[in-house]
């Protein structure tokens, strides 16, 4: 099974919603609605402080409770993948993923009548490119690739950095990764 | 619970849970399509969202405005776009654009805005300005102009005689960086800034806030040294988003930032620790600089700034260890508090000490394509000599001060009678100059307004002229200053949506009933790219293709080990002392001023950019409206206590001298410190036709009615207003 991992820089993100735009006009996500967004964690008093800037979205996570959860099987990994996606023609727009989500990252109903998310942009990936928000990012600090070949970039990357991930609580094993 | 009609539909959504499948749902879901698997086109762009002129590639699917991405080959944006970059296709698809000429009528006693023809808005600009050259002379028309277009206007107006004209990155922005350095240098900053942040160890940001101000180069190669270990040094009383990346923070007393740097340069000279052969071989003044910063050691900047002598100590041996490859930040905007010139004077004569200036990690040597002008007539000379009237006190300005040229339209003894303004929304971009417009409104007998955006200047004019979007028109080549020198193209990606045109069309047009056609020898403005193209071995079909060509560079980056150097200065070294500014009656060495007392009571107004917004002009884009709808106040939280305010509030605000604002969220952050608010700018807009922005947020120029002008260049400095708060 390919392991795509998506591994965000928080040390150069500036919080600057670039992946937001990109990824809203890429994949023509209507208006109201977006497939990832920024958080902005300050701690300690002034002057004594610490910002965190965080692009976050779906994780697609190895073990994804949402897919586990769907009722009609809509919500399925692509291709052998851990990709998530939905299949709009099983979704009945149930929101049991919404509330399986333990990242919030689904969009609570899309015009057309399903519940929309974050592809990882397989459309691109299929093609051999980045998804459209680390492709976007002008500092970049997003970076995306899989982790089954340890040579590459993003393997590389979790190896020589110190790195998080959200909730990893929750067994979800998420495939976004924090490198702090 | 018993079901109406109403809880009924509200709640099928968890009735279908349970099994139930509507029609509507199942045909919707068919058309679930992946993006770009239509007819896709490709066209090459220069964005307009902001000034730094990235260049990208416009993509369509099945004939409908899908993204604009970055041009790999471009050196400012390296293939990738800012946020407001990425949004542009916003620009073109806001439904409030202006649509059709509009012309101020009366009717039935009332002014109102009559949509008129082409024909009908030009045959009225032109006999206005036939009849103010009969009554008043040629030299009486002005333009005030920010953006691509404005130079077919300035060809306009120069041929018609009036060769007054300034942009408001001049003095209310850029300006008195490029005066200080070019006093200092001999030459200025330029835009795109020349610093070599990617190769710097050590970089100093003196209320720069690079990251919230997204200018496209300068945020990518802060990335890089950041990512390369460099030292980040940021001084700025807010904890911006540069200072969170900070190793070293100085929350420095607003307003007090040339006490620093004196303490700086007085560390830097009395332990030796500044670039002796670079400043003994460069530059002139030294001794004077010695024994100017005495008394300026940390201990008295202590007292002034508020931060730690040794903290002042501890950067000073940073910049120190790193140098050359220490750039001391000149900023963008950088009108403050009147005396900025003063202080980028200190900034430069800071890079001076460390030899950052021609080197390697400080300031690179720029290069631009050697492109020849498409040939056209001289304009004639004018008849006045324009600065001697309008703005004799700034000698050394090298152009026009925005203020002064409005200040010179308004009231019937005015020297100017027609103004012509382009792309530049002149209420919210400099100071308190709403009532020397409004008076100038009256007194101009013809007041054209050129833009893209229903923006409050149109309800200023007489005549406003829609002008297409960077996505609908073909505009001068992008031959800016950069490490390798570049052509870009912008071209149409889509027709032009209603009846809009390009700024080059209008100019045209103009010129062809004042019998000025042979300023504008060209059928369509395409043909002269292409015959400028031609002479550099180029053509309009191969950038049609590409969008940017690279051409390679003939001079050096940076200066080589000792090599003589002559520079654009009188003693044609960098003058640390400058007998220029002696001669003109300003100091020769900067002084530190100290700043407004803060009245009880009352908050430094503090104001920025935000990425997702390039002010005023981006506010109303409907993608960008939605990343960042409206601004907040920041306020912190041992304040916010103290006045009651909660996160998500609504207050308004009121200025020194009583001046209240627009209603605008509070937002309760400790990365604005207790004497401070901070906002960002843009919003706040009154413009009804505006649909999304107005009304949204707060306007802080509105608040800026403390102006301290530069007395060197006339700067407007806008640092110096108070804030407090009124419930809403």
């Amino acid at each position: 099974m390919a392991r795509y991992a998506m591994v965000i820089d928080t040390k150069t993100c500036i919080g600057c919603g670039d992946c937001v735009v990109a990824c809203k006009t890429e994949n023509k996500v209507p208006a109201g609605l977006n497939r990832d967004w920024v958080v902005e964690a300050t701690r300690g008093t002034y002057p004594d402080l610490t910002t965190e800037f965080r692009s976050e979205r779906c994780n697609h996570c190895s073990h994804a409770t949402c897919v586990y959860t769907c009722p009609t099987g809509a919500s399925h990994y692509w291709r052998d993948s851990n990709i998530v996606l939905v299949d709009a023609a099983k979704c009945t727009g149930c929101k049991a993923c919404i509330a399986a989500c333990p990242y919030d990252a689904r969009l609570i109903m899309h015009p057309d009548g399903y519940i929309d998310k974050c592809t990882f942009c397989h459309h691109r990936v299929e093609q051999g490119l980045d998804p459209a928000c680390v492709s976007s990012c002008p500092t970049r600090c997003m970076h995306f690739g899989v982790l089954d070949d340890p040579g590459s970039h993003v393997s590389r990357l979790l190896k020589s950095r110190t790195y998080k991930v959200l909730l990893s609580e929750t067994g979800n094993q998420p495939n976004v990764y924090y490198l702090i | 619970m018993r079901l109406n009609r109403r809880e009924f539909i509200k709640l099928s959504g968890l009735l279908t849970a349970g099994g139930f499948l509507t029609p509507a749902l199942l045909s919707g879901c068919a058309s679930q399509r992946l993006p770009g698997t239509g007819q896709v086109t490709a066209t090459p762009t220069v964005c307009d969202i902001c000034f730094w002129k990235c260049a990208g590639t416009v993509y369509a699917e099945d004939g409908q405005p899908w993204k604009v991405v970055g041009n790999p080959d471009d050196p400012h944006s390296t293939g990738r776009l800012c946020t407001r970059g990425t949004g542009g296709i916003g620009a073109y698809t806001d439904r409030d654009r202006l649509k059709q000429p509009l012309l101020r009528v009366s009717e039935g006693g009332r002014q109102t805005f009559k949509p008129v023809s082409w024909e009908e808005a030009f045959d009225f600009i032109a006999g206005r300005m036939q009849s103010i050259a009969q009554q008043h002379g040629n030299d009486r028309l002005a333009l005030l102009s920010h953006g691509s277009g404005g130079k077919h206007f300035e060809r306009l107006l120069k041929a018609f005689g009036s060769h007054a004209y300034a942009h408001p990155s001049f003095a209310q922005c850029r300006g008195p960086r490029e005066v200080a350095f070019a006093l200092t240098y001999g030459e200025g900053v330029g835009s795109p800034d020349r610093t070599d942040m990617e190769h710097s160890r050590c970089v100093v940001l003196i209320g720069s806030h690079i990251g919230e101000n997204l200018h496209n180069g300068q945020v990518q190669t802060l990335a890089e040294a950041i990512n390369k270990d460099a030292t980040l040094i940021t001084v700025d009383p807010r904890f911006s988003v540069a200072a969170g990346k900070s190793k070293y923070w100085l929350p420095i007393k607003p307003g007090t930032d040339m006490a620093l740097l004196l303490a700086w340069m007085n560390v830097l000279i009395n332990e030796g620790l500044y670039d002796r052969d670079y400043v003994e071989r460069y530059t002139v003044g030294l001794e004077q600089l010695t024994r100017h910063v005495q008394p300026f050691n940390p201990e008295w900047a202590y007292l002034e700034t508020g931060l730690a002598p040794k903290l002042i100590r501890d950067t000073a041996h940073a910049m120190a260890a790193s140098a050359p490859a220490t750039l001391v930040h000149p900023g963008r905007h950088v009108t403050w508090y009147g005396d900025d010139t003063q202080r980028e004077r200190a900034i430069a004569i800071l890079n001076a000490l460390l030899g950052s200036w021609g080197r390697k990690g400080g300031f690179y040597s720029q290069e631009k394509v050697d492109l020849p002008a498409f040939p056209v007539p001289k304009p004639p000379r004018p008849a006045t000599d324009w600065k001697q009237i309008v703005q004799p006190e700034f000698p050394l300005s090298p152009t026009g001060v925005s203020q002064k040229i409005v200040e010179a339209c308004a009231g019937p003894e005015a020297h100017f009678k027609g103004l012509f303004v382009y792309g530049t929304n002149l209420p919210h971009t400099i100071p308190a100059i709403k009532p020397t417009l409004e008076t100038a409104a009256d007194s101009l007998d013809l007041l054209v307004v050129i833009d893209t955006m229903p923006a409050e200047i149109t309800g200023y004019a007489d005549v406003v002229l829609p002008e297409c979007t960077y996505l609908e028109r073909y505009d001068g080549l992008r031959n800016s200053p950069e490490r390798v020198p570049s052509l870009a193209l912008r071209m149409p990606a889509f027709k032009p949506r209603h009846e809009t045109k390009p700024a080059w069309w209008m100019a045209k047009q103009l010129a062809g009933r004042l019998q000025l056609e042979k300023y504008f020898p060209w059928h369509d403005y395409a043909d002269t790219l292409d015959w400028q193209l031609r002479q550099v071995g180029s053509s309009l079909e191969e950038m049609q293709k590409i969008g940017v060509k690279r051409f390679p560079r003939k001079t050096p980056m940076y200066f080589s080990t000792g090599q003589d150097i002559r520079f654009e200065t009188p003693s044609g070294k960098i003058e640390l002392y400058s007998e220029t500014l002696a001669e003109y009656g300003h100091d020769p060495l900067p002084r530190y001023t100290a700043p407004d007392k803060r009245p009880e009571g009352y908050y430094r107004l503090n104001y920025g950019r935000g990425p997702a917004h390039t002010f005023g002009r981006t506010t109303n884009n409907p993608l960008l409206f939605e990343l960042m709808p409206e601004n907040a106040v920041w306020i912190n939280p041992r304040v916010a206590r103290q006045w009651q305010l909660k996160n998500g509030d609504y207050v308004q605000l009121k200025n020194q001298d009583g001046v209240v604002s627009n209603r605008v969220r509070v937002r309760v952050t400790e990365r604005t410190g207790p004497n401070a608010v901070f906002m960002i700018h843009g919003f706040g807009h009154t413009a009804k036709g505006l649909r999304l922005a107005t009304g949204v947020g707060a306007d802080d120029a509105g608040l800026m009615t403390s102006v301290k002008v530069d007395p060197i260049m006339g700067g407007t400095g806008m640092r110096a207003n108070f804030v407090t708060f009124v419930k809403a």
